[in-house]
């Protein structure tokens, strides 16, 4: 690594995230001039962008080749409050907060105090969204049944596209032009409302040329006081780069990651969007400019990869915004999910691993880096070659890269009725969720607890948390005859809660689409600029709508114990149950020894399981799957948990599985942790009998000990188990490579281990950050990973 | 003859150091010797014996069951596409698994039925009968030398090896495919005269395609605690990881394709 890359790795790493009231201040500013009274909302949304834009710090880090901060500096998180109003309480919170803390200056709390919440309060989203909601909703939502992501973050849950890396924002306002020209004001109702999303979406493209530009004014004048010939040259050639791109369309590697970056700062400034924004398939993206630098341009491989390496330090540099409530709970990290994507297949079905494909992975082994994170898709076409040099990288045991099966994202995309172009051209971003790049807004709208339907299907309704009756009245479960009767009143009670869920989705949506459309983003994402519609209003060529199932293995073992125990082998009765789980199998050890070792369990490649696995699977996929959302599109399933397992789990008692209450859940489509007692192969058998291909994604968590994977031979057969997961249908499986004794021993003196990063669920983390019970839950998962 | 059912103590699933790819293990009970540093103690009984469920508490389970050929095979098929991507597939361990030899023929000629790879771990004391009938449904012997001095290995083994030599020399003559498994007791197998007698036999054999050398391990002690045995070996240490390349070095100055663990 180069000493220029080392300081700017070092700068990030070190520096404290802490709260920056810039854009807040600025936004403040200009809503406070009253333009937005006189002009539309999207025009009013365009101003407000390019006002912060137009007016805020400049910051050029020493040494850097790509340039762009979101705040003032460095680690500098912003505040979004017209979508969330932090109160003082707040503030607090996240400055003290054990994990995942933001400082807070007294300067900011005054600010904050005497401008920020006294403009904003009451008009922020998220007050809007909880006046609209039911009080079946609210009941829910408060009692953890759902966990609901646009509360205090944008829809955002997209990826650029190619067609972003070839185009300036003067190419983007020429088809602005033409849309214009193309209204049809007799004939189209929506002819104005178009017009005015159009012309937002032009000032937003001027509004990142202004930024681009400013930049380009501080380094031509940094270069005037540069007294080193060498960085002087370099920031007179950041200049001139900031003038041409992103303007115009980038010519080379460098003018391209400087223009993605500048597009990057821009979506995740006009909104807080959910996993900030994407460059994608960046070994395709960049492949062309990267061809012709080396070929034509004479420049080195080695100067290409100090200017990713420099790129990659930008996505670290941006903590994810502050999150507070249940959002903190479901997603309690500074990542921000920016997922590169590397490998998979060309538009013609080809393999797409190119020379760039293995630089990249070179520049993640060395950065070893929280953000952004990566990950490859294996194809039927990728060479073995490409997967061994990935999963050596994944041995290094920082979680990165996760693996991806690419026929299995592209069948998902094709059964969702996209063009299989689209499909190819797409990838996973987030933690695992399938999209098509540059073409679709998927939007994960929050995470759905099945075990607690369940509990409140054992409890006739009542949530046994507070005694209130949220649920529908499906029966006491001690008068159940048989399995079916109980699974019969858990599936009436799972759609009674989808449909409340989509209820709310469908009013929140439109809370967007109506005040906080973002004509930034519309003109990256086709075809928005094509129909003149706003990406949160459906101007995407896709437009998918998904709830999260969370706690698959819990579930199954839990629904399983229940047949196995009391409906057939008649161990105890459903009263002896309902009382264990009440008071939390004290007093009840015969039962829980009796669940815990005696009961099949799911993950072992045992049918009997594994077929309860596969029922909740098809009636939770019936109750969401295919049902419109309102920007012409449809509800979806994927099954992933980001942090929300823990949180799902400190909502529930004791549940028939032997789990005690308030204990995590298991976590996306893994096996309750220390329950798969076969090993990976079985492990991998049980999670390929639900069908992946009608998700939008699955998060499959596999731990090894450095053992396993330290000789060569042993990691061409964790390829092997790869592979054959992916015949099977598998979406995604991510590698946990850390010893339980290292864990401990980072649990017990935290400031030894600052850098070490474990995967936690389709993300990887600091483990030193993560909270005292899923730093205990990676230790009892990776302990098992032992063979 | 063929046999429907047999003992096991253990089915063991993603085996990746018993044979190429990844393989399902399954672990017959039953051996009649008695190496005094046996990692498996429980597998010495052919039939199924109680053992304390861990070093502290007064309460047994049973180890080792009854089995059906069908069972075996059922538990083996479920990881066909596993031997299929990463050229695996399935070995038969023990105990001395010949000790049941109609049961594993079974379960081998299944495998070979269904074309699946087909390994055998084993010390090789057997009569050469019984060698002879189950090489054809063997792909791989994983073949176990200890000693080569009779006396010696009797003292440490309780059985005469002429038995064992005399197989693996038949096997060679045969042209089976051998791997030799050398266990490394420091001061038993890995003496000066035992290395030397050790290579001169195998450099005498001519289808060994290579040796592993297993480094001894403590993985048992807590076991014969368990199983209310005594451990013969308290003494012992752990080889280092020097002393293993050393020994390495060894046999590869001598010709001889080797490597370290299975």
């Amino acid at each position: 690594m180069k000493e220029r890359v080392r300081k700017l790795r070092e700068q990030s790493l070190t520096a404290e995230p802490y709260l920056s009231l810039e854009r807040a201040t600025l936004l403040t500013d200009f809503y406070e001039t009253g333009i937005v009274e006189d002009v539309s909302i999207p025009v009013a949304r365009a101003l407000a962008f390019k006002h912060i834009l137009e007016n805020k710090e400049i910051c050029i880090n020493e040494g850097e080749l790509i340039v762009g901060e979101r705040g003032p500096e460095p680690q500098a998180a912003p505040t979004y409050p017209e979508i969330c109003v932090h109160s003082l309480d707040d503030l607090n919170i996240l400055n003290s907060r054990e994990k995942i803390s933001f400082s807070v200056d007294d300067e900011t709390r005054r600010i904050s105090e005497e401008r920020i919440v006294p403009f904003w309060k009451g008009k922020s989203i998220r007050e809007k969204i909880f006046d609209n909601m039911t009080t079946e909703w609210i009941d829910a939502y408060e009692a953890g049944v759902f966990t609901e992501f646009m509360e205090q973050r944008a829809p955002g849950h997209t990826v650029s596209g190619k067609h972003v890396f070839h185009m300036g924002f003067s190419d983007f306002k020429k088809e602005i032009e033409e849309s214009i020209n193309n209204l049809d004001f007799n004939n189209d109702p929506e002819a104005y409302a178009k017009k005015e999303e159009l012309k937002a979406m032009e000032i937003a493209a001027d509004a990142i040329i202004i930024l681009a530009n400013r930049y380009s004014d501080k380094a031509k004048k940094l270069a005037l006081e540069e007294t080193d010939a060498t960085r002087r040259e370099e920031l007179e050639k950041i200049a001139e780069i900031c003038s041409y791109v992103p303007e115009y369309a980038p010519r080379t590697t460098w003018e391209a990651l400087q223009h993605y970056w500048f597009i990057h700062l821009g979506v995740i400034t006009e909104l807080n969007t959910w996993d900030s924004f994407n460059p994608g398939r960046l070994d395709q993206n960049l492949i062309t400019f990267y061809e012709e630098d080396i070929n034509e341009r004479n420049i080195s491989v080695g100067e290409i990869k100090e200017l990713l390496q420099c790129f990659w330090i930008k996505f670290n540099n941006q903590p994810a915004p502050p999150k507070v409530g249940v959002t903190a709970e479901e997603s309690n990290t500074y990542t921000d999910f920016c997922l590169i994507n590397l490998g998979g297949v060309k538009e013609d079905g080809s393999n797409a691993v190119n020379n760039l494909s293995f630089l990249l992975l070179d520049v993640i082994e060395e950065m070893r880096i929280l953000q952004p994170s990566s990950m490859v898709q294996i194809s039927k076409e990728t060479p073995n070659d490409f997967l061994m040099r990935a999963m050596k990288v994944v041995r290094t045991g920082f979680g990165q890269p996760s693996i991806f099966n690419t026929e299995a994202i592209v069948q998902e995309m094709l059964n969702q009725g996209k063009s299989i172009i689209d499909a190819r051209n797409g990838g996973a971003s987030g933690c695992v969720e399938t999209g098509a790049f540059g073409k679709e807004a998927y939007i994960l709208s929050g995470y759905f607890n099945t075990v607690k339907i369940l509990e409140l299907t054992l409890n006739n309704g009542i949530d046994p948390r507070t005694g209130k009756q949220i649920g529908l009245k499906t029966g006491d479960a001690t008068t159940f005859h048989a399995f079916e009767d109980l699974f019969e009143a858990f599936t009436n009670q799972l759609n009674h809660f989808i449909d409340i869920k989509i209820e709310g989705n469908n009013i929140i949506e439109r809370l967007w689409a109506a005040n906080l459309p973002s004509p930034f983003m519309s003109l990256l994402v086709d075809d928005c600029i094509e129909k003149g519609k706003d990406y949160n209003d459906g101007g995407a060529r896709y437009n998918t709508t998904y709830i999260q199932g969370v706690g698959l293995g819990t579930i199954t073992d839990s629904l399983t114990s229940l047949k196995y125990n009391i409906f057939e082998e008649k161990n105890f009765s459903m009263n002896d149950l309902l009382l264990a789980l009440e008071n939390n199998f004290e007093e009840h050890q015969t039962i829980r020894q009796i669940v815990l070792n005696e009961t099949p369990k799911y993950g072992n490649d045992d049918d009997y399981a594994d077929e309860i696995t596969k029922r909740v699977f098809e009636e939770f996929y019936k109750a969401v799957n295919g049902r419109p959302n309102t920007k012409g599109g449809h509800h979806r399933i994927n099954l992933l948990p980001t942090t929300v397992h823990v949180y799902f789990g400190s909502v529930l008692g004791a549940t028939p599985d032997g789990r005690k209450a308030k204990e995590p859940l298991s976590e996306g489509i893994s096996p309750v942790q220390g329950m798969d007692m076969k090993g990976p192969t079985a492990v991998i058998k049980s999670a390929s009998k639900i069908d992946h291909l009608r998700t939008g994604g699955t998060l499959l968590n596999q731990k090894f000990t450095p053992e396993i994977l330290k000789k060569d031979e042993d990691l061409e057969k964790v390829s092997a188990l790869i592979r054959a997961y992916f015949r099977m249908d598998g979406h995604h499986i991510q590698f946990n490579v850390v010893s339980a004794d290292t864990l401990r021993k980072a649990q017990e003196n935290p400031e030894r281990f600052k850098s070490l990063i474990v995967r936690v669920a389709g993300y990887s983390d600091y483990f030193i950050n993560l909270g005292e019970s899923l730093q205990n839950e990676i230790i009892k998962r990776t302990e098992h990973g032992a063979i | 003859m063929m046999s429907d059912s047999g003992y096991i103590f253990d089915i063991k699933k993603f085996a990746i150091h018993d044979g190429p790819g990844i393989r399902t293990t399954i672990f017959l009970k039953g051996c009649s010797m008695d190496c005094w540093w046996c990692h498996n103690p429980e597998s010495r009984n052919l039939k199924p014996e109680p053992i304390l469920k861990t070093n502290n508490i007064d309460e047994q389970e049973i180890i080792g069951r009854e089995i059906s050929v069908e069972e075996v095979l059922h538990e083996i098929d479920k990881d066909m596409i596993f031997y299929e991507e990463s050229g695996g597939g399935v070995t038969i361990s023990g105990g001395e698994a010949l000790m049941q030899h109609d049961f594993l023929y079974s379960i081998l000629k299944k495998c070979k039925e269904k074309n699946i790879h087909t390994a055998l771990d084993t010390s090789g004391y057997a009569p050469e009968e019984i060698i002879r009938k189950i090489t054809g449904v063997v792909d791989l012997f994983l073949f176990d030398l200890k000693l080569i001095d009779e006396e010696t290995h009797e003292k440490h083994t309780g059985v005469s090896n002429r038995l064992i030599l005399n197989n693996l020399k038949f096997l060679d003559d045969q042209e089976e495919n051998i791997i030799i498994r050398i266990p490394i007791i420091p001061g038993f197998t890995d003496t000066e005269s035992n290395l030397l007698q050790i290579s001169e036999f195998i450099r005498n054999l001519n289808n060994v395609q290579s040796v592993n050398l297993l480094p001894y391990n403590k993985m048992g002690v807590e076991k014969y605690k368990r199983l209310k045995k005594l451990y013969k070996l308290t003494e012992v240490s752990v080889p280092s990881e020097e002393r293993m390349n050393e020994l390495k070095i060894y046999f590869k100055n001598k010709g001889i394709k080797v490597s370290i663990g299975g």
